[in-house]
């Protein structure tokens, strides 16, 4: 309880940013509080994280954390990330958004960024619905869900947001909930802790929009479905499909090396360094 | 290229100059997408941008280029994008964003021909008042247009002091025909070229307030990473940058942005006169279209009439001052334009003193010294 406490006054503006914007019970929070643990362990220092975030609910968090913050444009966290990366690379670049600030409005960023492996981590926190504007039906809302744009039920099919990130090129890919807090803590620490781009999807209860609208019940009662319809990664393989049906994989689902932008870059600056030499008269 | 102490006569075209400009007031990164007529700029950066311990990157469109640019200036470095229309479209969300989160950046856009695709090979104007009023909501901005090869260098550093002097982004608008012509110009030495720096803060990082006012209206800025931690938001936000609800700090904020430029005026208004003293007739231009009227004014002068120009470099903040004199002076003037007539609407709405003559062109070819000598009675 005094570690937790610790880690409140250290890490979070207290000043005029409480009381938070989130509805009570909102997975956010917990996110929060994973991120700065795993933050903690890793012993960075506040001074060399930068938190960029989109617009949205999730977007809200960069307001809340005594970081390097900055709470960019809808779905363009991960391009002012990419600069600030370019700019100061001994940084530390951490980007939240919500699963329609990264896969509707930023999808087009969320893939290039995963393709090119800038070492940056992306932690993209789906609660299946746009919350912040009331409820509309997001890339990741299920066929068949409601929402205040699909009230006779979703006609269109969700991405799943850690497979495309896989197929895209991230170098770490892990998926968690905001049930399975202390394996959370982890996933968030390797994919910091990650030499290139690491993507951490985050299952989240939005009880208020999504949950209501979908009979869902309260946070209590969301979490526990998170809990029921999660399968562990590293099990999933040797499970009958039939059993896993509905349900999602968490853990890590990828972990490889690829090349890092930056110091791929390095060589290209050497050589264009010899080369203006040589130009010289 | 990188010359020494002295200047050297080079032979270049527009984009090439501004790459020079650019690296001259100290730019280190550049962001941008491919688009006719400005790839040159992407493709000269991503050569002398690392050779100068500097960063190039392609980005996945506009929209992420000026993100990039964004975020590597709130970290501290220099950085600029160049497009034409479609992509500068594109642009206008995150374009607010710098306005109001105050990051100095640099924008160029090289103006072709005709909304949407239109004529991307051809010169035009048309994007005037896209670069004052593109992105939504009131907001202050620079702009400047540039109108031959020795301008692309010179107005590309000036628009870095600028941005840097006064916390905005500034957009230069080129055009197809001053971004492709070979000129030779003198390239100025490094120490031949003034450079301006954004302020930094003094004060410890306790007492560092990301937006407070001061007697300028542009606050001190640090960079990320510097241990200076803060805030840096596209909502209206307080003295710490911190999103406010509250209408004094409402409109402190929009306020300070716009005094800031209004305290700036008569620096950031540039205009240059040409064969003004006695002129009777004058023509007011800029980009491309000045070099024409220099010579259509030259001709008229020849035939005694008594003709001026006055190009405008600054576009916005319109240059009224300078504006005025002339229209108080004239008898007429006359405003040509690549477009169906968006700086003669500025013009007019400093003073209607005198006559004001619209001439545009709009078919993606430029404005001939005849055409205007014609409407200067010649
Ligand atoms: C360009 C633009 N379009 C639309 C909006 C409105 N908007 C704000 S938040 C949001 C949805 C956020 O949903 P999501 O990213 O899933 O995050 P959540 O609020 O659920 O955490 C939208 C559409 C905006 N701010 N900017
Ligand atoms: S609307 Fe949903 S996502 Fe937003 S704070 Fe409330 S519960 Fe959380």
């Amino acid at each position: 309880m005094e570690r937790i406490e610790q880690l409140r006054h250290t890490y979070l503006r207290h000043d005029k940013k409480f009381p938070h914007v989130w509805c009570p019970g909102c997975g956010n929070g917990i996110v929060l509080g994973s991120l700065i643990r795993a933050i903690d362990r890793l012993g960075l220092t506040q001074d060399e994280i930068v938190l960029a975030s989109g617009i949205g609910c999730a977007g809200r968090m960069s307001v809340y954390a005594d970081f390097n913050t900055l709470h960019a444009t809808h779905g363009r966290a991960l391009t002012f990330a990419t600069g600030i990366k370019l700019a100061r690379p001994e940084l530390t670049l951490i980007a939240v958004m919500g699963d329609g600030d990264a896969t509707g409005i930023g999808g087009n960023h969320f893939i290039h960024a995963a393709r090119r492996n800038l070492n940056m981590t992306a932690i993209i926190i789906n609660n299946q619905i746009y919350g912040m504007t009331g409820g509309q039906y997001s890339p990741t809302t299920p066929y068949g869900a409601h929402a205040a744009t699909a009230v006779f039920g979703n006609l269109e099919h969700a991405f799943s947001i850690a497979e495309l990130a896989v197929t895209a090129g991230a170098s770490f890919v892990a998926r968690g909930t905001v049930y399975h807090v202390p394996e959370l803590d982890r996933l968030l620490e390797k994919g910091i802790a990650k030499n290139g781009f690491s993507v951490i999807e985050i299952l989240s209860n939005c009880h208020t929009q999504f949950g209501r609208r979908n009979q869902m019940g309260d946070p209590v009662t969301m979490m526990r479905w998170l809990k029921e319809h999660a399968v562990p990664a590293v099990k999933a393989g040797d499970l009958a499909p039939e059993s896993i049906e509905g349900k999602f994989t968490i853990g890590v689902l990828v972990d490889r090396e690829k090349p890092d932008y930056l110091k791929e870059y390095e060589r290209v600056r050497a050589e264009a360094r010899q080369k203006a030499a040589e130009a010289k008269p | 290229m990188s010359g020494t102490g002295a200047g050297r006569r080079v032979l270049l075209q527009g984009n090439e100059a501004i790459v020079e400009g650019a690296l001259a007031a100290g730019c280190r990164l550049f962001a941008g997408y491919p688009i006719t007529p400005a790839s040159e700029i992407s493709e000269l950066m991503s050569l002398r941008l690392p050779a100068v311990a500097g960063t190039f990157i392609q980005m996945e469109d506009e929209i992420a280029s000026i993100g990039a640019v964004i975020g590597a200036s709130l970290a501290g470095v220099k950085s600029l994008t160049a497009t034409s229309g479609p992509g500068f479209s594109l642009m206008q969300e995150n374009l607010g964003f710098a306005c109001m989160a105050e990051v100095p950046c640099v924008i160029v856009n090289v103006m072709r021909g005709g909304a949407s695709t239109g004529l991307p090979t051809s010169p035009a104007q048309g994007d005037v008042m896209q670069a004052r009023w593109g992105t939504h909501g009131d907001h202050p901005i620079i702009v400047l247009a540039v109108s031959s090869v020795a301008d692309s260098f010179e107005i590309t550093v000036h628009a870095f002091n600028l941005a840097e002097k006064y916390r905005v982004p500034v957009i230069i608008l080129s055009d197809e025909v001053v971004a492709h012509t070979r000129e030779t110009f003198v390239l100025p030495g490094p120490d031949q070229v003034e450079v301006v720096d954004r302020m930094r803060p003094s004060v410890p990082p306790q007492w560092y307030k990301p937006y407070a006012d001061n007697s300028r209206g542009v606050p001190a800025m640090a960079a990320m990473g510097d241990g200076y931690r803060h805030h840096v938001t596209g909502l209206i936000h307080d003295e710490s940058g911190f999103p406010t609800q509250r209408g004094d700090e409402i409109n402190a904020l929009v306020r300070r942005q716009f005094r800031k430029i209004t305290n700036g005026f008569f620096e950031i208004q540039m205009t240059r006169s040409f064969m003004m003293e006695g002129a009777q007739v004058a023509v007011i231009a800029y980009g491309s279209v000045a070099r024409s009227a220099k010579r259509a004014v030259r001709m008229a002068r020849e035939q005694g009439i008594d003709a001026g120009l006055l190009q405008l470099v600054t576009l916005f903040p319109f240059p009224r001052k300078d504006v005025d004199q002339v229209l108080r002076q004239c008898k007429a003037v006359i405003v040509p334009e690549m477009n169906m007539g968006q700086i003669s609407r500025e013009v007019k709405r400093v003073n209607r003193r005198c006559r004001i003559i619209t001439y545009n062109r709009v078919d993606g070819q430029l404005i001939t010294p005849e055409e205007i000598f014609e409407e200067l009675g010649g």
